[in-house]
């Protein structure tokens, strides 16, 4: 499904992503580890296509589609979706209206309808039980004012109602506590199909207790430089990013 | 002749035609004197320092036009707000269209300046307010006062509330090739007694416009006043708008003003306390572009103890277009426990755009709180990427991230048919149709 060869990046003069490779099929679970400044949230930032970034080397396929040259909303109606680590507040415009506008707007991309209005409540009562979100949480201000939790939890409604194809999620699991990362899991796993994959970026293993990665990778100075199964987690846990920095 | 010399030669004409044996006549007549010794503000001035009336003044104005314009109320209808039941005092070319208007005397007055200017019935309230919270200095006030003749009228005697809002609409046809029109309303609002007022002046055709609007509003003790003024007219379109507000106790006076549309936009806003425990708000959101200018220069001054006054001003700027914010509070020695609050947030969307803002806080008082803040800022790229991302094209998204950046002042209207009128204008001002109504 996702395809990234040789992925280089910059911003400005700095290169953060120094020969990125990874390979996602479908039905798959991939965790990304790694220290501070290792290039984490810059790589899913790119996947995205945030213009701040220079890519200066290197490809990104989705089904063998070429991202270059796509949007963010492009990539966005093409199935890519990335749970933000600080979501933005936007007043004056709702959760629910927040979400019709980009669930039609991806609809109306990939030639369909609008989704009619009965329709769309009936998935909104649906996910947002997923989610365990109180119904009066929907007629809000999107993330403003919402509590650290809130917002993450909002994150992986918004997943839930785009049904993305590959969903990246950037440190979804800080600033959970254990009831919040229990229910934001649930909503994740629950989520997973083998047509659909998920990126789970962390900097911690405590998340992947609850979604269990197929793959783990760790990135270090730009570079993965290691990957394993779930296990490698632990034996990060256990051992520190030190043993990796060591090793390289 | 130069616009100045028309004038004064057209005040003589106009003495001819009015009784100048009037104590009103006075009034006039010191008032166009001022005008005679100060002529137009020009750049050199301070407070005229970023908007320049020459270009304007170019044109050859008529200063009476000469028939009412027969207008249909299916071809303007879309300027009123219709989906509600309201009254109206509707003007075209300065003169006062009936069959256009709903007014009323029925417990409240809604009608006529020229009525109440002329009639012996009025007299007393005429020379209990008329002019006298207008500034005799400033040489535009002094201009319209030296022709004021027709506006709006509206009298809420003591403990009403107005059974509905009342629409002020100024419609210019520009049959002739340009048209200076000077407006003159007033307002009295009795004790304990509300009124929810929405202005606009609105142009039907391209021919350039001047107008030279003054408002007086007084505000008796506990009244509650909301005023709203929608300036969306053509790029012809210039603009001054004069409004003095004096307030007494406990009254709560708004005035919000909406400004997307016009060549040139001065607003000259101006708070006057005479109580204590009143609240002035002054709010306003500007969308402009092309080479559109809009300039507010409010000024608070509180004068009482115990009184408080918001300020916030949102503007948005694209193209070539430039907009001022001139935001004077005064607070007097004996004003203490004032709390005086100032906001100008300011976004550019082009390299072009031009903000000029100026906060201007003078405080004679030890024991008051006052804030001020002005930002200019661009488009917050991370919120464009978030949008982005869930799938929302840019413009949409910008035209999202405009919304909720003026949504603090969109929120504080109070009539929800007008909220909803703005936010349509706001939307095709940006361009977007979105999936729910913004």
């Amino acid at each position: 499904m996702l395809s990234i060869k040789n992925l280089h990046a910059s911003i400005g003069d700095k290169e953060i992503l120094k020969g990125i490779n990874l390979q996602v099929n479908a039905g798959e679970v991939h965790a990304i580890m790694g220290p501070n400044g290792a290039g984490k949230s810059t790589l899913s930032a790119i996947i995205a296509g945030n213009e701040n970034y220079e890519v200066t080397e290197g490809e990104i396929f989705l089904d063998g589609e070429d991202l270059a040259d796509l949007a963010p909303e492009e990539r966005a109606h093409k199935g890519v979706f990335l749970s933000f680590q600080y979501p933005v507040e936007i007043p004056g415009v709702s959760v629910t209206n927040f979400m019709r506008t980009a669930i039609n707007e991806t609809r109306k991309a990939n030639g369909q309808e609008e989704m009619p209005a009965n329709e769309m409540l009936k998935v909104i009562r649906e996910k947002s039980e997923l989610l365990e979100i109180d119904r009066k949480f929907l007629s809000r201000s999107l993330n403003e004012g919402f509590s650290g939790g809130e917002k993450k939890r909002n994150e992986i409604f918004q997943m839930a109602m785009l049904d993305p194809k590959l969903a990246i999620l950037d440190e979804t699991d800080s600033g959970l506590d254990i009831d919040a990362l229990r229910i934001v899991a649930n909503g994740v796993n629950k989520l997973k199909s083998d047509k659909n994959a998920v990126i789970v970026i962390t900097h911690y293993q405590r998340l992947l207790d609850y979604i269990v990665p197929d793959f783990v990778h760790v990135l270090h100075n730009g570079k993965i430089v290691k990957s394993g199964g779930a296990e490698l987690a632990h034996e990060l846990e256990e051992k520190g990013y030190d043993w990796i920095k060591g090793e390289n | 002749m130069e616009l100045k010399e028309k004038l004064l030669s057209s005040f003589m004409a106009f003495e001819e035609r009015i009784d100048v044996h009037s104590e009103l006549h006075d009034v006039r007549t010191a008032a166009i004197k001022n005008f005679e010794n100060k002529g137009f503000p020009t750049k050199k001035e301070e407070s005229w320092k970023y908007t320049s009336l020459n270009a304007i003044l170019k044109n050859d104005f008529s200063v009476f036009p000469k028939t009412e314009n027969a207008i249909q109320y299916s071809d303007v209808k879309k300027y009123f707000l219709h989906e509600i039941d309201t009254y109206k005092v509707v003007f075209v070319d300065g003169v006062f269209s009936s069959h256009l208007s709903s007014t009323t005397h029925d417990g409240i007055d809604v009608c006529l300046m020229s009525s109440a200017l002329n009639k012996p019935k009025y007299k007393m309230i005429i020379d209990t307010y008329f002019n006298k919270i207008a500034s005799k200095e400033e040489s535009l006030t002094s201009l319209n006062t030296a022709f004021a003749n027709e506006g709006a009228y509206i009298n809420i005697p003591k403990s009403k509330v107005a059974d509905k809002p009342i629409e002020i609409m100024y419609f210019s046809t520009g049959s002739e090739t340009a048209i200076l029109v000077q407006p003159r309303n007033l307002v009295i609002v009795g004790e304990n007694s509300h009124v929810q007022i929405i202005e606009r002046h609105q142009s039907l055709n391209e021919n350039p416009v001047l107008t030279n609007s003054v408002t007086e509003i007084f505000a008796q003790k506990r009244a509650i006043v909301d005023y709203y003024k929608i300036q969306n007219d053509n790029l012809e379109a210039n603009l001054i708008d004069n409004t003095y507000v004096s307030q007494k106790q406990e009254s709560h006076v708004s005035v919000h003003t909406f400004s997307f549309g016009g060549n040139l936009t001065r607003n000259n806003l101006n708070f006057y306390h005479f109580g204590e425990r009143l609240t002035s708000t002054l709010n306003g959101i500007t969308i402009i572009g092309e080479s559109q200018h809009v300039d507010h220069y409010t000024l608070v001054n509180h004068a009482t103890p115990n009184c408080e006054s918001f300020q916030d001003y949102k503007g948005i700027f694209t193209d070539r277009s430039t907009g001022v914010f001139n935001g004077k509070v005064y607070v007097e020695r004996e004003a203490q426990k004032t709390n005086a609050f100032q906001k100008s947030n300011n976004i550019l969307l082009s390299d072009k755009a031009t903000i000029n803002a100026k906060p201007q806080l003078e405080i004679f008082a030890d024991d008051v709180k006052c804030s001020h803040g002005c930002t200019i800022g661009q488009l917050d790229e991370t919120a464009m990427f978030y949008m982005q991302q869930r799938g929302i094209p840019k413009k949409e998204a910008k035209a999202l991230l405009m919304y909720a950046f003026s949504n603090a002042v969109i929120e504080n209207i109070k009539i929800p048919e007008l909220k909803q009128r703005i936010t349509t204008i706001i939307a095709n001002k940006l361009g977007v149709k979105i999936g729910f109504d913004l």
